[in-house]
């Protein structure tokens, strides 16, 4: 018996998050005197394998097979239920990201096994494997079990550390085909346009995010736009020319508030809070967030928040480390040009 | 053609919640609202039954706390509305739940498309949409920020998915389980001539028996629920006599703090 950890894999290498879920798959497998298994699908699944037992893994299970050179839920989640069922793992692990969350639940529900999802911490108490996640946006905790013989878990990202490469010795490495489980495809993956050097919010050490302040802007927009349409240009203006600056200079991801996605300022895959990404930065730049109870949902985890704003009673400076009352579009570039300083 | 949905109530978005002395869940007597990410997939039912020319039904699976969500849909204009209860059933295990979801949908025999809000604010997950759509044997397209072309004559669907790493444009066929995000949509306030309708509402209650489905055994359990530690935060303000001396403080802070 083993705990499986289900390495997330694009184009030929691990998703750097994975090596968390490994982490903390160890953590479990500890407790219960078993070793971890790697369970890794793709291409180069066979370097990814060596990588695994190097952080830990004693086991790699690995697919080469080309209906998976690309991740698609079904064959994956045959595969995954398929090796759960011939195995018996004690757990599935895997690090919550979206295509893990759909994988993991329709493994388990293949196998009727329990899904303890984005746990932020695990351990085993008489065998059992606990789980701690947040509920109604953060605002509680549970904890969980499961009484079936396999405990499925996602873990949320940056919960758990990631152990480094020790130079373990290469693990045994079992190779399986997909062709025979592979079920009829009922999906076509006709198109994957990848964003490009945009740093992911939910694996960002540091994230600068802005608010409805951003249309303080005191550049003129074009003269033909008044109102609204004046104040989302100023908005959108201030995260290109103000916000992204600071944020390349800190390697961080740009987040933003429900405020500054519902008006417009900014798309809706930078909101942060309780309709958009949970984030647990190191650092957490708020500038002219108020910092209503929805955002506090979803970035009260930050190690460090520093707070950037006109009115010395918004509430977020209750959350913060740090605060600075003052207007965003002083205090951002100087603090962008104090960086660019110091940090080269 | 049939779109069906799922949702809740849940807290209001701005509400405290909390753990009470006895260890229960509580918001105090903060009025319910839909789940904030269903106002999303109500709306595309709505857009997409009327598009298809059918009719669209909204679920919810669990106690007549969820009338109020069903209530508020039937006046956003959702055509029907359902309500599955079973006495001693802990539906708060997605196992338990898909079993009686999957139950309801093949009861009423027509769906062609199940449309999921990204995931319940309450229970903090979404794995109760992929493992209906496993019950079902039916795909499952989950993070559509837009939905290309629904060909409901012959089956198909072509969506944009947006993942973590972009976007990804994937087709399916009918029927499918998909859940939407955020942005897909404008949803609608109920209006008037709506509330009214679905104030008048009767909403019928399944039970397993009526759908003839045996629940399985829970595979989950809650132990215990409980209130997240208190920050400990002391707030410094930082001061200056300019911006500079303000940023200069501040990043003295941070390396000191090892976050830089």
């Amino acid at each position: 018996m083993s705990v499986f950890v289900w390495i997330e894999t694009l184009d030929g290498a691990a998703l750097a998050s994975s090596w968390e879920a490994l982490g903390a798959a160890r953590t479990v497998a500890e407790a219960l005197g078993i070793g971890v298994t790697a369970i890794i699908f793709g291409e180069k699944s066979g370097d990814i394998a060596t990588e695994a037992g190097s952080r830990g893994a004693a086991k790699a299970i690995i697919c080469e097979a080309d209906e998976l050179r690309r991740y698609r839920l079904e064959p994956c989640a045959a595969l995954v239920s398929w090796l759960v069922a011939a195995h018996a793992p004690a757990a599935v692990v895997a690090v919550a990201t979206n295509r893990s969350r759909e994988l993991l639940a329709s493994a388990a529900a293949d196998t009727s096994s329990g899904l303890i999802s984005e746990v932020i911490d695990l351990r085993v108490e008489d065998g059992a494997i606990i789980g701690t996640r947040p509920v109604y946006a953060g605002k509680v905790l549970m904890e969980m079990t499961s009484a079936s013989a396999t405990t499925f878990v996602t873990v949320r990202g940056r919960a758990f550390p990631a152990p480094p490469p020790d130079g373990s010795a290469p693990p045994d490495i079992e190779s399986v085909a997909a062709a025979a489980i592979a079920p009829e495809l009922q999906t076509e993956i006709e198109d994957l346009v990848a964003e490009i050097g945009q740093v992911n919010l939910a694996d960002a050490a540091i994230i600068v995010s802005g608010g409805r302040g951003m249309a303080s802007n005191p550049a003129d927009p074009p003269a033909e736009l008044r109102g609204e349409a004046a104040a989302i240009w100023k908005a959108k203006d201030g995260f290109a020319n103000t916000l992204r600056p600071l944020a390349e200079v800190l390697g961080a991801a740009v987040g933003a508030s429900r405020a500054a996605v519902d008006a417009g300022y900014i798309p809706y895959e930078h909101q942060v809070g309780q309709t958009g990404k949970v984030v647990t930065p190191d650092l957490y730049i708020a500038c002219g967030i108020s910092g209503a109870i929805q955002h506090q949902a979803g970035m009260r985890g930050s190690k460090i928040i520093v707070a950037i704003n006109k009115d010395a009673q918004a509430p977020i400076f209750k959350l913060a480390r740090y605060g600075i009352v003052g207007d965003l579009y002083e205090i951002a570039p100087a603090l962008t040009a104090e960086l660019r300083k110091r940090l080269t | 053609m049939h779109v069906a949905t799922f949702t809740r109530s849940t807290p209001d978005t701005a509400a405290r919640v909390w753990v009470d002395e006895a260890g229960a869940v509580t918001w105090g007597d903060v009025a319910t609202v839909v789940n904030p990410w269903d106002e999303y997939s109500l709306e595309e039912t709505i857009v997409q039954a009327k598009n298809g020319g059918g009719e669209s039904t909204v679920i919810a699976v669990g106690s007549a706390l969820h009338n109020d969500a069903l209530k508020h849909s039937l006046a956003m204009g959702l055509s029907n509305a359902l309500r599955l209860d079973e006495a001693g059933a802990d539906t708060t295990d997605s196992l338990v739940w898909s079993a009686f979801a999957a139950g309801a949908i093949r009861k009423l025999g027509d769906v062609d498309l199940i449309i999921f809000g990204k995931e319940s604010v309450d229970v903090g997950t979404d794995q109760h949409t992929a493992q209906l759509a496993r019950r079902l044997g039916w795909p499952l397209l989950s993070c559509v920020s837009r939905i290309i072309a629904a060909d409901y004559a012959a089956g198909a669907i072509q969506v944009e998915k947006t993942l973590e790493q972009g976007k990804q444009v994937v087709a399916a066929r009918l029927p499918a389980v998909i859940s939407v995000l955020k942005g897909i949509n404008e949803p609608r306030y109920p209006n008037f001539l709506g509330i009214r309708k679905a104030a008048k509402a009767r909403i019928p209650v399944w039970s397993a028996a009526d759908l003839g489905v045996d629940l399985p055994a829970p595979a989950t359990s809650a132990l215990r629920y409980f209130n997240p530690p208190a920050r400990e935060i002391s707030t410094e303000m930082l001061a200056g006599a300019d911006s500079e001396a303000k940023a200069s403080a501040l990043v003295d802070r941070l390396f000191e703090e090892k976050v830089l």
